[in-house]
């Protein structure tokens, strides 16, 4: 009897969140009906989601902070949109492309932020992608430099699907993208792997102390992190066929990290969310402002710091407590 | 004599000028309840952080079960069968016992890089945290957020997660420091309680607590190892007064 009291409230807070989270998906499904004309828009709210999540999961779960993610972004894009121009494959070939590459530079630079605190994580972060963008802007033969790269034709998606001019194919292909790379990494950050890695976040020393081989899951991490970016960055070319030097734009990684800090860390909705937000606030405030968005976008952040997300949780849950049993919005919260 | 467990032989190590550890040579045998006591800045810690990899020494070899794990990482010290706790409380204090306790089985048993396993819901690693949980009085707190626990919770958590390694070779950085009086006999019985098959170095500055554990005892002295014996001999000893007793026990 008293199993079931405590339970009860439990089962049915787990399964809110879990039709929260299933209404969250149909409605971006629901939205390629809906919203014909806003395809563009919900298209870069995604692709940046998929950016945030690919932060998030060095950030939220290992506690790597980095302010130059953008770099696998670029990569990602610049090799897509480069294999895409130059040998016409599949656009999901192009992906992989661009996972490819940017393995490789995740992995030879994963050893840079082994060592050192996060502001030496920071700025060697910061660093690479400065480098990156600044290679690309010389290397004008290759990928156009400060014109962009242009002339990418992208050919149908397993030669079934041709990309409209509303952006309808371009957002499904993100929106798949995104969720099957979502449920990828759920699934890899409720395994021992996951939880090996907020040991690290939490406490490096103790996670050494008990056997965790430390700099090596931080490699791996770091490793499927940027594939992450590369894929949301080949996602911008295939789905806009053009890239330019912005996508290695500082701004590009100091974005990232506000949409998480918007939607939160470590639980990996908080890309999505934040990416939501900080785009409908874009486009709603430069809507009115164009000049001077990110002054609002600053202002949201300030009251954010100051009030605490951690209140303001508090708050949701306590107005979400009016209408259901409080654990059940707590658990929905969480 | 039993072949020793852990064995360092000639250590040293400098910090530029200052000699933390002067010329160690140390055993310790199997099962050995044995403690290592020495005045503020003897160099107990920095000895201990060179056992367990944390430092490396500038001269001198650290041996387990007769193999050299001088420059061998940490983690793979505590895959051998290394194991520790630390003086201040080193936990994840965003995850819970049990997840603390699972991950550290887990990193044992060799699937803690298991990516594609759920992490929850392991029969083998829940029944291991069961026994632990219960060993170290943590079953009614498992599911709370370790830096929600008092601190005499955490303590035990501290001696839990070293023992998750399964581990030949216990090093006790001063498990009581720290803890209230009222919850100090909790500690000691969960040090007493300690498997016997391990060999255990106590890192202590209490001394009562070292009488009523140890079986032998090592001084360190500025670095060095000054004597060695029995309690009842060390109790005695002439020099151990003169340096550490002399000093007073000041709490």
């Amino acid at each position: 009897m008293q199993k079931k009291s405590t339970s009860t409230p439990f089962r049915s807070g787990a399964r809110l969140a879990l039709l929260l989270q299933a209404a969250l998906w149909l409605a971006a499904v629901a939205a390629v009906f809906l919203l014909p004309r806003r395809m563009l828009l919900l298209n870069e709210i995604t692709i940046l989601a998929l950016f945030a999540l690919s932060l998030d999961l060095i950030l939220g779960f290992a506690g790597i902070v980095s302010l130059g993610h953008a770099a696998f972004l670029g990569l990602g894009a610049y090799t897509a949109g480069l294999t895409l121009k130059h040998f016409s494959i599949d656009p999901l070939l192009a992906l992989l492309c661009a996972a490819a590459t940017s393995a490789v530079l995740g992995f030879a630079t994963s050893f840079l932020v082994l060592r050192g605190s996060d502001l030496t994580r920071l700025m060697v972060t910061l660093v690479v992608a400065l480098l990156l963008g600044e290679a690309a802007n010389k290397m004008q033969w290759l990928t156009g430099g400060s014109d962009g790269l242009q002339g990418i034709v992208v050919p149908p998606i397993a030669g079934l699907f041709e990309f409209d001019l509303r952006g309808r194919t371009a957002y499904c292909l993100s929106l798949a993208t995104l969720f099957v790379l979502f449920l990828l990494a759920r699934r890899l950050m409720a395994s021992p792997f996951g939880m090996g890695l907020r040991a690290i976040r939490d406490n490096p020393l103790r996670a050494a102390a008990i056997g965790i081989p430390v700099s090596r899951r931080l490699v791996t991490v770091y490793t499927i992190a940027a594939v992450y970016a590369g894929i949301a960055g080949g996602l911008m070319a295939v789905t806009t066929q053009f890239v330019s030097l912005d996508v290695f734009d500082f701004a590009r990684s100091a974005d990232v990290m506000l949409v998480l800090i918007l939607g939160g860390t470590g639980y990996l909705y908080g890309g999505v969310l934040g990416a939501v937000l900080f785009k409908l606030l874009q486009d709603i405030l430069s809507g009115l402002t164009p000049q001077y968005w990110h002054f609002w976008i600053g202002l949201l952040l300030v009251a954010l710091m100051v009030v605490g997300r951690d209140r303001m949780r508090d708050l949701v849950s306590k107005v979400l407590g009016r209408i259901m049993p409080s654990a059940t919005a707590t658990e929905v919260v969480r | 004599m039993t072949a020793p467990v852990l064995e360092t032989i000639h250590l040293q190590k400098h910090f530029g000028g200052l000699h933390a550890t002067r010329d160690v040579s140390f055993r310790l045998t199997r099962g050995a309840r044995h403690a290592l006591i020495g005045p503020n800045g003897a160099g107990k810690t920095t000895f201990v952080n060179q056992l367990t990899g944390v430092l490396d020494p500038s001269s001198g070899q650290v041996l387990l079960e007769g193999e050299d794990i001088t420059r061998l990482r940490s983690d793979l010290r505590v895959r051998r069968g290394l194991s520790r706790t630390f003086q201040i409380n080193q936990l994840f204090k965003d995850l819970t016992p049990r997840q603390t306790l699972g991950v550290a089985i887990a990193q044992r048993l060799g699937v803690g890089g298991r990516m594609w396993q759920r992490f929850e819901g392991d029969t083998v690693i829940d029944g291991e945290v069961m026994t632990l949980s219960r060993s170290f009085q943590l079953t009614d707190v498992l599911d709370r957020q370790t830096a929600s626990l008092p601190y005499g919770k955490q303590r035990l958590l501290e001696l839990a997660i070293a023992l998750a390694a399964k581990p030949k070779v216990l090093l006790l950085d001063e498990p009581a420091a720290g803890v209230p009086q009222a919850d100090r006999q909790d500690i000691l019985d969960a040090v007493r309680a300690l498997p016997a098959d391990v060999a255990i170095l106590l890192i202590e500055h209490d001394m009562d607590l070292v009488f009523a554990f140890a079986d032998r005892i090592s001084v360190l002295v500025e670095g060095a190892l000054l004597v060695e014996g029995t309690t009842a001999e060390i109790a005695a000893d002439p020099r151990v007064k003169a340096v550490y007793l002399g000093e007073g026990e000041h709490v």
